[in-house]
């Protein structure tokens, strides 16, 4: 039964390709290539470098963007979440950001600042930055208010607090803010590009969907769910990993 | 080592109708083993919480030798308090200066008996070995007052009375002042050179005792239960604050 179990995720993997093929030939369209033909040019983007470039450009965006939404918003998510009166205060600026359309955002920094390289990022950071900042208040609020009064009675420097005593307590929000983050702005960067930019995996997808080349947008999506398979297995994990070893 | 004077003129809680505290007077004689004995909820943490700094809104002073500051302190708060994602060692060498030496540590280990769960995380351990951990850290520190808020609280009594042997012969070593709040009397009178009981709402000293048996008779339990007896009967006024 348990191996089973184990090869259940396998199985169900094949079972959608088997799925899908059989959709595709039995539609028989160009709306719908078969596996074979998405692997194919998959493949053939791979080889001529296409693929990678892009890819390549949008994970830079990618990475730059969620580096500033992540160190603004555990910065300012710790300072509401310890002061109750700049929480009172910026409560409703977060409401107003948290409920503010991505696409909105978008538009309005491109209008604003142009069809640039940092208006994108920009808009990126302003779509993640009050996630970010929400998950780690209320991460901030739960602290044990026992172990800081045992930093303070022991004389902690603030340094030491921040990465002995606070840091770990809110790693699982970091990390919740980090998983969240990240299928958040995979989203947005690609509507940025779609809109503004003249390269990344946006303005590809944009490009194939003027020339209704399925095949094409469905080889640029795995190529996407696989970044975002390996950042989970080869980056979180072993944080999650690392961080939680003193755990029975 | 110094003396500490500690004087709280009025403690009061926003939302309280009447004071916690008023007009309180503790003297600590440096190297001197202190029981605070009082009834539930008569503030004695709120008392040690003042004095370890941790609450500033009273009325009053604290003065360390000469100085008016807040001491030096090691605090076993009656949870161990210890920080789950760090080992046992780590616990005690955050809390230390960084050019404590490590051998310190390495002796007040061994003292407890604790040399080899040094690397165990705190959720590996027992209770008991959760507050020798607390008890270590609060004498590497080499506090100027040691404060232990019923630190041997729900422990059974093998264990607490393990613990308690243990603390006092890392104290008879390395001598610090210490104010120890409990409310049972045995255990006062076991650890205590002088008892201090005190009274609720609003807390004050209702009589400072003394205890006479030496040292070596501390672990003989006939000697702590028939001066028990006698404090009962010379002291009435200290049965209503049990």
């Amino acid at each position: 039964m348990i191996s089973l179990k184990k090869r259940l995720p396998t199985l169900s993997l094949l079972a959608f390709l088997v799925i899908w093929q059989g959709l595709a030939v039995y539609l028989d369209s160009n709306t719908l290539p078969t596996p074979e033909a998405v692997a194919k040019v998959f493949w053939q983007a791979c080889v001529s470098g296409q693929l990678p470039f892009h890819l390549g450009v949008t994970l830079l965006r990618l990475a730059i963007s969620f580096a500033i939404a992540m160190l603004l918003g555990c910065a300012i998510g710790i300072v509401l979440g310890r002061s109750k009166k700049l929480d009172a205060f910026f409560d409703n600026w977060l409401v107003i950001f948290l409920n503010v359309p991505a696409l909105v955002t978008i538009i309005l920094c491109y209008v604003w600042f142009g069809l640039i390289e940092s208006a994108a990022i920009l808009a990126v950071v302003i779509n993640k930055l009050p996630n970010v900042i929400v998950t780690i208040r209320e991460g901030t609020r739960m602290l044990d208010q026992d172990l800081l009064d045992m930093a303070r009675c022991y004389r902690f420097s603030k340094r030491k607090t921040l990465v002995h005593v606070i840091w770990p307590q809110l790693h699982p929000f970091v990390m919740g803010a980090t998983r969240s983050g990240l299928a958040l702005i995979w989203k947005i960067i690609l509507v940025v590009e779609l809109l503004g930019r003249s390269n990344g995996m946006g303005y590809q997808l944009h490009l194939f969907f003027q020339l209704f080349d399925v095949a094409g947008i469905l080889a640029y999506t795995i190529a996407f769910v696989a970044v975002i398979q390996l950042i989970e297995l080869l980056i979180l994990k072993p944080l999650d990993k690392k961080a939680l070893r003193w755990r029975r | 080592m110094t003396d500490i004077q500690i004087q709280i003129d009025n403690k009061t809680y926003p939302a309280a109708a009447k004071p916690s505290i008023v007009d309180l007077k503790l003297s600590l004689t440096s190297e001197e083993f202190i029981c605070l004995v009082g009834p539930s909820g008569c503030g004695k943490t709120t008392l040690l919480n003042i004095i370890a700094g941790l609450d500033n809104d009273y009325e009053g002073d604290i003065v360390v030798g000469r100085q008016h500051t807040s001491p030096k302190i090691g605090y076993v708060f009656q949870n161990p308090r210890l920080l789950p994602w760090r080992t046992v060692r780590e616990n005690i060498e955050l809390a230390v200066d960084k050019h404590q030496a490590p051998e310190v540590i390495d002796a007040l280990l061994e003292a407890m008996q604790l040399t080899a769960a040094q690397h165990s995380y705190p959720e590996h351990l027992s209770l008991g070995m959760s507050r020798r951990v607390a008890i270590i850290r609060a004498f590497a520190v080499d506090p100027e007052v040691l404060l232990m808020d019923e630190p041997f609280v729900s422990l059974d009594a093998p264990t607490a009375r393990q613990v308690r042997e243990l603390l006092l012969n890392l104290w008879q070593q390395r001598p610090h002042t210490i104010l120890f709040v409990t409310h049972d009397l045995r255990e006062a009178i076991a650890l205590a050179d002088r008892l201090i009981f005190l009274s609720a709402a609003p807390m004050q000293v209702v009589s400072e005792i003394i205890v006479p048996i030496p040292r070596s008779e501390r672990g003989n339990e006939l000697a702590i239960e028939s001066f028990r007896q006698q404090l009962l009967k010379n002291h009435p006024e200290i049965k209503q604050l049990l």
